[in-house]
C-alpha cells in the first residue's frame, strides 16, 4: 500500500477506536471524572486539610497532577486492552489480519485509540480538578509531553497484555495486581522524600514514579527526581514496548494458530 | 488460462501436535469457480486460513496471482476476499460502518467505500438494515453481510468457507445467484461446502482433500463421468406383494410402495420401467437416491473405519 492508502487505513482504525469508546462514554469517560471528584473531596479537602504542605504546595495541589496522570494511565491501558482483546475474542481482528495492513499500522491504530481516550479523560478530570484547586502550569511543554508519552506507553502495555490474554480474567490481572499497586506506590499521594532511605531507593525501580514526578514538575515545578532521566525512561520504555508489541504481531502471538 | 492460486506441498502441524495438513497441492485458474471439498477435519479451513494469513503454515509454498505469501504477503492479501465459516465482525457496530471500515483497511477512500457499501447492501438485500447493529441481524443476513464485506475491496479471488451453512433454501438460492454473477464478472471463487449439490451446480473444478492431503483435483464434468452407477428411488402407486426381478439390475424393496434400483452407466432406466409395467407395477414418481457428486465423494473419502451404511431393505417374496 502507498502512503495515502496507509494514511486512510490508519485513520480508519483510529476513528473506529475513537467511536468505540465515545459510543459508551457513560462507561468510559464519566466514571474517571466521578472517581477523581471523590478523591479530590476526600483526600484533598477532608483529609488533605489536616496534612502539612509538601514542597511548598497544599496537599490538594500536590496530589492533583498524580491523580490526573493516574486516570490517563488506567484509561489508556484499559481502552487498548479491552478493545484489542474483544477484537480477538469476537474474531473481528481477522478483518484486519486478512487485509494488506502492515502490523505497524494496526499497532498505531490501536495505540491512537488509547491515546485519544487518555487525552479526553485527562482533559475531563483536569476540568473537574479546577473546581477544587488552581492549576498553575509550570511548563506546558513538559506537561503535554508527559501527558501524551504516558498515554502512548500504557496503550502499548495494554496491547501487549491483550495479545497474551486468553480470557477476560487475563486482561484484569495486570491492571489489578501490577498497574494499580505501581501507580499508588508511584508517589501520587506522597513525596518519596517522606520515605525511609531503603523505601526511597526501592521506589526508584518503579517506572510510574518517573512519569508522575515528571508530570508534577510540568504542573507545579517540583519533582523528587531529575526530569531528563524521567523523560529518557519514558521514551526508552515506549521504544521497548513498541518493538515488543510489533514482534508479537509479526509472530501472530495470540492471533494465529 | 492464468493461474490465480498455487499451493505446493502445504503442511501444517498445530502446537498441540495435530498434523492438519500433510502435503496439499492445488492450482486454481483465474476466473474459475473452484470447490474445495472434504469431510469434517480434512483440513479445508486450515488451507483457507493459511491462504488468507490467519494461520501460520509449517511448510510449503502459496502464491496468489504470482505473489508469494511469505515474501510478498501484503500484495498477496490485496487480491483475497474472505467469507469465513464463523461470524467474525464486531456485533456492536452498525453494518454500513463494518463495510466502510473494511474498505478503509485496504486504503479505499470513504466516499468510494460508501458507494460500494450501498451497492452491495442493496444487491444482498440488506440496505434497509444499514443502520442496524450487526447483532440485530438474522443468521442469513449475517452471512450476506460477510459476503458484502469481503467484496468491498473488489478482490480478484473470493474465498467462501461454507457460506450457506444454516441458511434457508430461499436465501441459499439467492446467494448462489449472486455468487454466480460475481464469478461471471471475472472473480475467481473458491468455495468449501458440505452441500454437494451446491458444488455440483456451481463449480467448474473440484478438489477433494482428506486427512490433510489432496486426493483429487479435476473438472466437475470429468469427476461426474467417473460415476459408473446411479441409484434411484421409485415411489409406486400401489403396494407390492412380491419383489420384482429384472435381469442385470439390483432391486431392493425399502417398503411396500418404495423400490431402490441400481443402474449402471451401460444400462437403461427405460428397461426397468418396461419390465415394471409388464409386472403391473405403476410408478408414481422417482428421484436420485443421493446427489451424484455425493455418491462419488463418499466413495473417495470412505475408509475402512467408516462402514458403508445401507438402508435396511424389507423382505418380500421374490417374483417368479
Amino acid at each position: 500500500m502507498n502512503f495515502t492508502q496507509n494514511r486512510i487505513a490508519l485513520q480508519t482504525i483510529a476513528t473506529r477506536e475513537f467511536l468505540r469508546f465515545i459510543r459508551i462514554w457513560i462507561q468510559t469517560i464519566l466514571p474517571p471524572a466521578i472517581t477523581l471528584g471523590l478523591y479530590f473531596i476526600i483526600f484533598g479537602r477532608l483529609i488533605g486539610s489536616q496534612i502539612a504542605d509538601i514542597d511548598g504546595y497544599s496537599y490538594m495541589d500536590y496530589i492533583v497532577p498524580g491523580l490526573i496522570l493516574m486516570s490517563v494511565i488506567t484509561n489508556a491501558y484499559s481502552n487498548v486492552v479491552s478493545s484489542f482483546f474483544s477484537a480477538k475474542f469476537q474474531h473481528s481482528i481477522e478483518e484486519m489480519l486478512v487485509s494488506p495492513l502492515s502490523n505497524n499500522i494496526i499497532l498505531l491504530g490501536f495505540v491512537s485509540g488509547g491515546v485519544a481516550r487518555g487525552i479526553i479523560v485527562g482533559i475531563t478530570v483536569t476540568i473537574v480538578s479546577r473546581f477544587f484547586t488552581e492549576l498553575p502550569i509550570h511548563s506546558y511543554l513538559i506537561t503535554f509531553s508527559v501527558f501524551i508519552l504516558t498515554s502512548i506507553l500504557f496503550s502499548l502495555a495494554g496491547f501487549i497484555n491483550a495479545a497474551y490474554a486468553k480470557s477476560f480474567d487475563d486482561i484484569t490481572i495486570i491492571p489489578t495486581f501490577v498497574l494499580t499497586p505501581l501507580t499508588y506506590l508511584g508517589g501520587i499521594f506522597y513525596s518519596i522524600k517522606m520515605l525511609p532511605e531503603f523505601w526511597q531507593q526501592l521506589s526508584l525501580i518503579n517506572p510510574i514514579l518517573y512519569m508522575i514526578n515528571a508530570f508534577r514538575y510540568g504542573i507545579l515545578g517540583v519533582s523528587d527526581i531529575n526530569i531528563s532521566i524521567a523523560m529518557m525512561i519514558i521514551i526508552g520504555f515506549i521504544g521497548v514496548f513498541y518493538l515488543f508489541a510489533l514482534r508479537l504481531l509479526n509472530k501472530g502471538t495470540g492471533l494465529k494458530p | 488460462m492464468p493461474v490465480a492460486l498455487t499451493i505446493k506441498n502445504l503442511q501444517k502441524t498445530y502446537r498441540n501436535g495435530i498434523n492438519a495438513l500433510k502435503g496439499v497441492d492445488l492450482t486454481v485458474k483465474k476466473g474459475d469457480f473452484f470447490a474445495l471439498l472434504g469431510p469434517n477435519g480434512a483440513g479445508k479451513s486450515t488451507v483457507i486460513g493459511i491462504i488468507s494469513s490467519l494461520v501460520n503454515k509449517t511448510a510449503g509454498k502459496v502464491t496468489i496471482l504470482g505473489h508469494d505469501i511469505d515474501t510478498d504477503a501484503n500484495t498477496a492479501r490485496q487480491y483475497i476476499g474472505l467469507v469465513p465459516q464463523e461470524f467474525n465482525f464486531n456485533i456492536f457496530e452498525p453494518i454500513e460502518e463494518i463495510l466502510i471500515n473494511q474498505a478503509g483497511y485496504y486504503g479505499i477512500k470513504r466516499s468510494t467505500a460508501r458507494k460500494r457499501a450501498k451497492q452491495y447492501l442493496q444487491q444482498l438485500e440488506l440496505w434497509e438494515k444499514r443502520h442496524s447493529m450487526a447483532k440485530e441481524l438474522s443468521g442469513g443476513m449475517k452471512r450476506r453481510l460477510m459476503i458484502a464485506r469481503a467484496l468491498m475491496h473488489q478482490p480478484e479471488i473470493l474465498i467462501l468457507d461454507e457460506p450457506t451453512a444454516g441458511v434457508d433454501i430461499e436465501i441459499r438460492h439467492s446467494m448462489w445467484a449472486f455468487i454466480k454473477q460475481i464469478n461471471q464478472q471475472g472473480t475467481t471463487i473458491i468455495l468449501t461446502t458440505h452441500y454437494l449439490e451446491e458444488a455440483e451446480n456451481l463449480c467448474h473444478t473440484i478438489a477433494i482433500i482428506d486427512h490433510g492431503i489432496t486426493i483429487e483435483q479435476t473438472s466437475t464434468r470429468e469427476l461426474l463421468d467417473r460415476l459408473h452407477q446411479e441409484t434411484f428411488i421409485l415411489y409406486l402407486k400401489n403396494e407390492l406383494n412380491t419383489l420384482p426381478q429384472c435381469d442385470g439390475y439390483t432391486i431392493r424393496c425399502l417398503d411396500k410402495t418404495t423400490l431402490e434400483i441400481d443402474v449402471a452407466d451401460n444400462q437403461l432406466l427405460s428397461d426397468i420401467f418396461i419390465h415394471l409395467k409388464e409386472c403391473g407395477i405403476e410408478v408414481d414418481s422417482m428421484k436420485n437416491k443421493t446427489n451424484r457428486l455425493e455418491q462419488l465423494f463418499l466413495s473417495m473419502v470412505r475408509t475402512k473405519h467408516k462402514p458403508n451404511i445401507q438402508p435396511v431393505a424389507i423382505q418380500l417374496p421374490i417374483e417368479k
